[in-house]
């Protein structure tokens, strides 16, 4: 094992997987030199030079289009879009391109393609680079969503991600980039569609995205001084989801609560709960919470973006809701 | 006639517009008696284009097509038999009926789909250019689009893109003076869109889209250009939609003088009459007639034949399986 942070272990899969396939290459804006705008990308242009580590014009929906294309004709791209909420201007490539190429032409294509972009708010980016827009994705056949949560996943899912030879959305938190964790030194693969049980627990089953896991973590350890056992579910992919294990979770503890950084209405959180309501009915004990951002804007000044976003004090007020629900 | 176009090629151009002109006349009849479902958009009058451009490319170049796209996959060696099922719906279309008029595709050929989402294939090609540069397979890759494609922010970015990299590509604008139902005198203040070329100090080219000797002769520089290294070229030709932007399209909005006498603008009676000029015999002419005949017959039998998809296929190749 060894202890690195997130942002380097996104480098190091990016690496490898360089090293280890001369089609895969990398396109986006500012990647090359400047290392990206979070600094995930540094090194790598001395080491594979410009034709691999390929800086790009600001346009998104070129970039996009270009990684589906060269996908499509014996590539591996894997594009940065810088802040998740450019995909705003660049959605074709994407919603009506890739993820339905394949289908579209009965089977004809393989697109090996994966798009890195990031998501989350926490920094007073204020609206425009503060959203988390997974679901936009989660609603659209034919893509693959990953959210890791830690170093080794990052890590493990970029490299599944990369080899997939389907197009995959990588998301990456900002908030989360200098978080350390132990990294294994061979070469681990995520599965695609994998959850991680984060940590067992027999009361209240809490299904946690991206870096909502930590809080998680943290309001499970309050709730434990109060005798409630949590159990929090990462599922690392949203896109194909591990329903069974969500399923068999909540089937123990007979209470669930789904915790996003994004808005509530319309959530992944919203598709969580309406499939173990109807799955897993028999067994539920109290009405599902969600807690996530309320309906709004992402605010600029501190004090009001904490207002709107969800963190660990939500996450243990629903856990208690659903505990003492009578 | 072209001097460096032989007697041969010559007829190989004809043989290739009539293959497209037919094949979308009897489509058009077949729709319009119930037979296909769905849109369709018919390349009639600019077959001329597709045929000129794509007599340059080999079967590892490839292209993107658009909406109004049965003209490209014919040129680009698309076989009548398995695009007329396409069209129909069925399981043996090129692509087992998923796709139809606006997506029929056939990588194989190196043909990256017909696109109903208009601009969406000039920033896809980029993507074909970048893989043969990358790959060092002297490839390129030619993206057609129309006079309305080029009012899009895909566009912009796609010429942009492909001049600061030096793609081996060609955008080829297919102008036929009409975005759907507007005319180019609304929708852009250029009179040619080549013009906007020379924004992303891109080579351009303006040839008659009505004329294939000319279209060849001129995709034949920029694809060379691309070829060896030179980057990419905006290649512009005029050309005239005959018929409506798709076949519920009355046009109406369409000057009378525009879709009568439309003879003045064929493609195919010119090539025919340099031909007979130089030499071709009318029997020559009438066996590639004959031929064509024969084999669209058999494609009509064929899709009308072909069993429909098994409804339960409706849930297969979304993903590619590992």
């Amino acid at each position: 094992m060894t202890t690195m942070t997130y942002r380097e272990a996104i480098r190091l899969a990016l690496r490898e997987e360089l090293r280890n396939d001369e089609r895969v290459y990398l396109l986006g804006e500012d990647i090359a030199q400047f290392g990206g705008s979070f600094k995930v990308t540094l090194g790598l242009l001395e080491e594979f030079g410009s034709k691999r580590i390929m800086n790009t014009p600001l346009s998104e929906t070129a970039i996009l289009g270009a990684a589906v294309g060269s996908a499509a004709t014996g590539l591996i791209p894997v594009a940065e879009i810088m802040y998740g909420d450019f995909f705003a201007v660049a959605m074709d490539p994407v919603v009506n391109q890739a993820a339905k190429m394949r289908y579209m032409f009965g089977g004809k294509l393989t697109l090996p393609l994966t798009i890195r972009s990031t998501l989350g708010g926490r920094r007073g980016a204020a609206a425009q680079h503060s959203q988390c827009l997974e679901a936009w994705f989660f609603h659209i056949p034919g893509l693959y969503i990953a959210l890791p949560s830690n170093p080794a996943d990052a890590r493990g899912m970029l490299k599944t991600a990369i080899r997939e030879p389907n197009p995959v959305i990588f998301f990456e938190n900002k908030m989360l980039y200098n978080m350390k964790g132990e990294v294994p030194d061979e070469e681990t693969l995520v599965p695609i569609g994998q959850a991680n049980v984060v940590c067992p627990g027999t009361d209240v089953t809490v299904v946690a995205i991206s870096d909502m896991v930590q809080y998680a973590v943290k309001a499970a350890e309050t709730l434990a001084d109060e005798g409630i056992s949590v159990e929090i579910i990462d599922p690392r992919w949203i896109s194909p989801m591990d329903w069974d294990t969500i399923y068999a979770s909540v089937q123990k503890t007979g209470r669930l609560v789904v915790v996003h950084e994004a808005n509530l209405t319309g959530g992944v959180g919203a598709e969580i709960a309406a499939r173990v309501s109807r799955q897993c009915f028999d067994y539920l004990q109290a009405p599902i919470e969600r807690v996530a951002a309320c309906d709004s804007p992402v605010p600029f000044s501190p004090v009001l973006e904490k207002e709107i976003l969800p963190d660990d004090r939500h996450i243990v007020d629903a856990v208690r809701q659903v505990y003492h629900y009578q | 006639m072209d001097e460096s176009i032989s007697m041969d090629f010559g007829l190989k151009l004809y043989e290739t517009m009539l293959r497209i002109r037919r094949f979308e006349e009897t489509v058009c009849d077949l729709f319009a008696r119930g037979r296909i479902p769905g849109f369709l958009h018919t390349y009639v009058g600019e077959e001329a284009v597709a045929t000129g451009v794509c007599a340059n490319l080999s079967r590892e170049d490839w292209i993107t097509s658009t909406h109004r796209g049965h003209g490209h996959l014919i040129a680009k060696g698309g076989k009548f038999d398995r695009a007329m099922a396409e069209l129909y719906g069925k399981a043996t279309g090129y692509n087992k009926g998923k796709g139809g008029s606006m997506h029929i595709a056939e990588p194989d050929l190196g043909h990256m789909g017909a696109n109903a989402i208009v601009g969406a294939g000039i920033n896809l090609i980029n993507g074909a250019g970048l893989s043969a540069k990358y790959l060092g397979t002297g490839g390129v890759g030619v993206a057609f689009f129309g006079d309305g494609a080029s009012n899009t922010g895909s566009f912009h970015e796609a010429m942009n893109f492909a001049a600061v990299h030096e793609l081996p590509v060609v955008f080829v604008c297919e102008n036929n003076g009409y975005a759907e139902s507007t005319p180019r005198w609304y929708h852009q203040k250029n009179e040619r869109v080549a013009d906007r070329a020379s924004a992303y100090c891109m080579p351009a080219m303006v040839a008659n889209g009505n004329d294939v000797t000319e279209v060849y002769l001129a995709a034949r520089a920029a694809v060379h250009r691309a070829r060896s290294g030179g980057g990419p070229t905006l290649l512009e030709c005029l050309t005239h939609r005959w018929r409506g932007h798709h076949e519920a399209d009355n046009q109406s909005y369409r000057p009378k003088t525009e879709i009568t006498d439309l003879d003045r603008f064929c493609p195919i009676l010119k090539l025919k009459t340099q031909l007979l000029e130089s030499g071709v015999k009318e029997t020559a002419i009438a066996a590639i007639h004959e031929a064509i005949e024969t084999e669209l017959q058999a494609a009509v039998a064929f899709a009308e034949s072909s069993p429909l998809p098994d409804p339960s296929s409706a849930r297969s190749d979304i993903f590619t399986s590992r």
